[in-house]
């Protein structure tokens, strides 16, 4: 087993919930994991299962009155210092988003600005969290993109998005993300909209960056293929639960959470087809009531009537392989 | 193979007329599908497979007649479709029916379930009322939805269950042909496995034969016998699924199926080569398309375009060097 770096972010007991007109929406219900420094967390499960809200609600990004942060505690370790993130005000948050902490999403092209130069949102964080000259800042911008690959960086720091393909925009949003060297980037299913020639240059401009400035990173991804190649630790979520958390080995050569088996024998693999693939029956529980009992029981073909009225809590099978199924704790499913 | 093709397609082209400049005065054209040839057999399925803009689903609506095409042929059980007009077009589209990527754009948002159903069986004016009626029950039934999803709207239900709707309405004229284009790319793993295991089912419960377009080859080998690689519009690689993805003769095959991420952590992680864009439609590269990304290209692939061949039995590319 590789020995861990020290903690860099702990996301302890999370809850999030969306106050609608409808009701109230269980969206993360209680959520802990681990960042190491330099190490890629990552962070798996189905539409619905929380893993993006919970990242959201790390950058304190849930839009109140109706998204609301209920409980937990996001502590991160910086310089000798623990800081609940939870706790911060908002002056303090501006402090940390983009500069200690920075984040990249799905869609590159709603997540830049249309009418401002890539150059222009690419110098803005320089300007602000390190304090440089507008000259200094669009040379830094222009060493950026020539960094993450863009062809022309003189000339392509003066477009705008538009002129960027699907491909371009992301690496500016890694170039922009990686401006101020952040301890740890978030980053959404950075490659779920592109192309898979694409998406190997971004993943691997992930990598190199990654390896460059030591960040560690919080990968959100419903694609195993890329959690398999990216991550070191894995977190597995289910209707707002983290359902098991273990070494990316652990997890894809002995999942033990029933959910886990499951979903990596659902997944079709190249060259190696089976006539039927084994499918989940059911759907994930409906999360605008409190979760009672193990979410999972109802699909579960493990389940046992415990399973319905107590809620495992996440447990170790082993040093570092959690796992918040009852019947695993108890060594009953290997 | 002996037994005669159901769908044939002869050079088939399909190319957009674009207006850019001032007052739209320069005239393009866009090629989205450039002379293309496919033979699907009967009770088979072929997958088709290629990034954005590669032409698959163009192909998939050209093939319908959704689109005009520009030039080539479609032969559907040897009968030209381009020349068949009104009511023996409308025959002839009976037999082969079109799934979509999005289940709920796909439906009508203001009608019942039972009403899309019985939708196209009342335009082809197929048996009573009350026979519609009753098929567009059995027709749940085959699709594993419950009889009450009949009286429901589209909204009700989970992305899947709309999927299974979609699938439900292709099947009630009882089609030969079915082009599903990217049917599970919308879908979470779970729902996506349950999908593709009732469209193997179907296949062979009614004797269908598939085209399937999607541009996750992992998810297209398990349905396909057989697999088309498609590059800018050009049909670049065929064979069947096992040797597209285990030995690969277009180098751009080869980029592809080295791109995918393979769900197993302990593979080595490969540092993969294929640079740049896929280059626009409307200015396409001379000779092979593919041969300003290819990392074996030479002289002659910037002006020579190679034909596809056969190079193993059943198995065909268009690469100067295969």
């Amino acid at each position: 087993m590789k020995a861990h770096t020290p903690e860099l972010l702990q996301v302890c007991d999370l809850q999030t919930q969306f106050h609608l007109a409808e009701g109230i929406v269980y969206a993360v219900n209680g959520v802990s994991y681990t960042v190491h420094e330099g190490e890629v967390l990552g962070v798996v499960g189905e539409s619905g299962c929380g893993k993006s809200v919970t990242a959201l609600s790390i950058m304190r990004l849930i839009q109140g009155p109706i998204g609301q942060i209920v409980a937990g505690q996001v502590l991160l370790h910086d310089q000798g210092r623990t800081t609940d993130l939870l706790t911060l005000s908002l002056q303090e948050m501006e402090g940390v988003r983009g500069n200690k902490i920075s984040m990249i999403f799905q869609d590159p092209m709603t997540s830049l600005n249309p009418v401002l130069t890539i150059g222009y949102q690419l110098a803005e964080p320089l300007k602000r969290h390190r304090g440089m000259s507008d000259t200094q800042a669009t040379q830094e911008a222009i060493d950026l993109l020539d960094r993450v690959g863009i062809p022309e960086p003189e000339v392509r720091v003066k477009n705008y998005p538009h002129q960027f393909s699907g491909g371009m925009r992301q690496r500016a949003m890694v170039a922009m993300a990686m401006a101020c060297r952040p301890r740890l980037l978030i980053a959404d299913e950075p490659t779920t909209a592109l192309d898979v020639t694409i998406q190997a240059q971004i993943l691997d401009l992930i990598r190199e960056l990654r390896t460059q400035i030591g960040t560690a990173v919080i990968m959100i991804t419903h694609d195993l293929g890329v959690v398999a190649e990216m991550a070191d630790q894995v977190a597995v979520m289910y209707a707002g639960l983290i359902v098991e958390n273990g070494s990316v080995l652990q997890i894809f050569d002995t999942p033990r959470h029933p959910y886990t088996q499951s979903l990596m024998s659902s997944i079709p693999r190249l060259g190696n087809w089976p006539r039927r693939l084994r499918t989940i029956e059911g759907a994930p529980p409906d999360l605008h009531s409190p979760i009672t009992g193990c979410p999972f029981a109802e699909r579960c073909e493990h389940h046992v009537p415990r399973c319905d009225t107590t809620f495992p809590a996440l447990g170790r099978l082993s040093e570092d392989h959690l796992c918040a199924c009852w019947r695993a704790l108890e060594g009953e499913l290997a | 193979m002996s037994t005669a093709p159901l769908l044939q397609t002869v050079d088939l082209t399909k190319s957009f007329p674009i207006r850019r400049g001032f007052f739209g005065q320069k005239l393009l054209r866009l090629v989205a599908v450039d002379r293309v040839n496919l033979s699907v057999y009967p009770g088979e399925t072929l997958g088709l497979v290629g990034e954005s803009g590669c032409g698959k689903s163009t192909l998939g609506l050209t093939i319908m007649r959704l689109y005009e095409s520009t030039s080539g042929t479609v032969l559907f059980q040897g009968q030209d479709l381009g020349t068949v007009e009104g009511d023996k077009l409308r025959k002839a589209r009976r037999e082969m029916q079109m799934i979509f990527q999005d289940p709920f754009a796909s439906l009508d948002p203001r009608m019942r379930v039972h009403e899309i159903l019985r939708e196209p069986m009342d335009i082809h004016g197929i048996g009573t009322p009350a026979e519609r009626e009753a098929e567009a029950r059995r027709l749940l039934d085959v699709v594993g939805l419950p009889s009450d999803a009949a009286q429901r709207f589209p909204n009700e239900f989970s992305g899947g269950q709309q999927q299974r709707i979609g699938i439900a309405r292709a099947l009630a004229l009882r089609p030969k042909l079915l082009i599903c284009d990217e049917p599970v790319s919308a879908l979470d793993v779970s729902v996506q496995a349950q999908i593709l295991n009732l469209l193997r089912d179907l296949q062979e419960q009614f004797n269908l034969t598939y085209i399937f377009i999607a541009h996750n080859i992992a998810v297209t080998g398990f349905m396909s016998r057989r697999i088309g690689v498609m590059y800018l519009g050009r049909l670049v690689e065929i064979g069947p699924s096992k040797a597209i993805v285990t030995e690969p003769l277009h180098p751009y095959t080869q980029a592809l199926i080295a791109a995918v991420p393979k769900p197993d952590p302990k593979l080595e992680k490969v540092k993969r080569t294929l640079t740049g864009d896929v280059p626009s439609p409307i200015a396409r590269p001379s000779g092979c398309p593919f041969h300003p990304r290819c990392p074996r290209a030479q002289e002659v692939c910037a002006t020579e375009e190679p034909a596809i061949r056969e190079i193993k039995p059943g198995h065909l590319a268009a690469c100067h060097f295969a």
